[in-house]
């Protein structure tokens, strides 16, 4: 749920980074924070477990300039890959105003990012999102592994409706900022038509 | 229905920071916050300087919305209150109509039963606020916030 303060002057909007376990979500935020100038972002909050993996979420907020006048923020999330965190990643989900999907291009790991798919689809719909409304992107990360799937096949079994993609390296930050962008720009887009991806009423639940 | 955007005009902010510059005097707190669900900033008051306010609305929210979790888990109303007592700082968390949540922090120049007392008073008051807000956010003749914008103004963000 986009947040518009007519009296700051700016526009506030959350991007959600999903996918499997170890897909790279959490690289890309930081690649992201490593590359941006201070004063276009604010602090990199990380609730993880000791091995790294992410426990809650990691948060981002990030300047990315103004539109006649009015200042556009954006609060970049990643949710817990792990299969049983299954909770926590309803909750990063309320209020997106636009998903990414890291997608791990290992041939082994083509199982995980269905499940995960499916997992996106189930956990927007029972919040009355639908992802086919949602502004949304691939990214097909890990590119530089050895043994990756090739792209056409990820597109055809993760990409049907043909959503843009992007492939990318997220340690190395190849492709990072190219999804960004696109998710940033369809949000904006969307906000632009007045819409938000079809999500629940503001009302209580 | 239309969209569930959360809007902030003028004249309720007005309205909404005189309650929150209110409530730090009169609980003598250090420092009120209120965060949008999302953990989006809406609104300060007091200290504000010392603390990365962006940070701490990301992590309020996320709070309320964990605890909301686990009240579902017990098929519980959500839990409206969380107090958390450290050795300088306090925190009184209250969420507000189940929308935004009202956050104090407090040292020990003034008592947790005042804050409480204190909070009451204004989470009714801000609860009023809000509602008539959202009415007018989800006016059906309201123009589209950001019609004016064109696909090039979007473009332009992009091109370094
Ligand atoms: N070779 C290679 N390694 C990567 C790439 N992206 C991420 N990694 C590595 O993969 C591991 C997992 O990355 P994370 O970003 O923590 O994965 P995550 O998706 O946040 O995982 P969870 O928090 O468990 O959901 C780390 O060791 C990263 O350095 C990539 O493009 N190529
Ligand atoms: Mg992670």
């Amino acid at each position: 749920m986009s947040f518009i303060n007519y009296l700051s002057r700016e526009i506030n909007c959350k991007i959600v980074y999903y996918g499997p376990g170890l897909c790279g979500k959490t690289t890309n935020l930081q690649y992201i924070y490593n590359k941006t100038n201070p004063e276009a972002k604010g602090k990199m909050i990380s609730l993880a477990t000791e091995t790294e993996r992410t426990l809650f979420f990691d948060f981002l907020p990030l300047a990315l300039g103004e539109i006649r006048g009015f200042k556009t923020r954006f609060h970049l999330y990643t949710v817990p890959g792990q299969v049983f965190y299954d909770a926590s990643r309803k909750l990063i989900l309320k209020g997106v105003d636009g998903v990414v999907f890291v997608a791990d291009s290992q041939i082994a790991r083509m199982e995980a990012n269905l499940e995960s798919m499916e997992n996106l689809r189930t956990n927007l719909a029972e919040q009355g999102y639908s992802l086919d409304k949602l502004p949304y992107v691939v990214q097909y990360n890990k590119r530089d592994m050895p043994s990756v799937a090739p792209v056409d096949e990820l597109r055809a079994l993760l990409n049907p409706t043909s959503v843009p993609d992007y492939e990318a390296i997220a340690t190395s930050g190849e492709g990072v900022f190219e999804t960004l962008k696109a998710i940033a720009k369809l949000v904006l887009t969307e906000l632009k038509r007045g819409g938000a991806g079809a999500g629940p009423g503001t009302g209580t639940r | 229905m239309s969209n569930p955007q959360m809007v902030m005009y003028e004249e309720e902010f007005n309205q909404i920071q005189v309650i929150v510059d209110r409530l730090v005097r009169e609980a003598n707190a250090q420092v009120v916050f209120i965060i949008d669900k999302n953990g989006q900033l809406i609104a300060a008051a007091g200290d504000t300087e010392q603390i990365d306010t962006t940070s701490l609305a990301s992590l309020t929210a996320g709070n309320i919305a964990a605890t909301g979790g686990i009240a579902k888990l017990l098929r519980e109303n959500e839990f409206s209150t969380q107090f958390h007592e450290g050795e300088r700082a306090n925190i009184h968390i209250q969420l507000v109509g189940n929308r935004v949540i009202l956050v104090v922090i407090f040292d020990n120049k003034t008592s947790l039963g005042l804050v409480r007392l204190r909070v009451k008073k204004a989470s009714e008051e801000l609860n009023h606020i809000f509602e008539a807000l959202l009415r007018k956010v989800s006016d059906p003749n309201r123009e589209a916030p950001f019609a004016e914008i064109t696909d090039d103004d979007i473009d332009n963000l992009f091109n370094d």
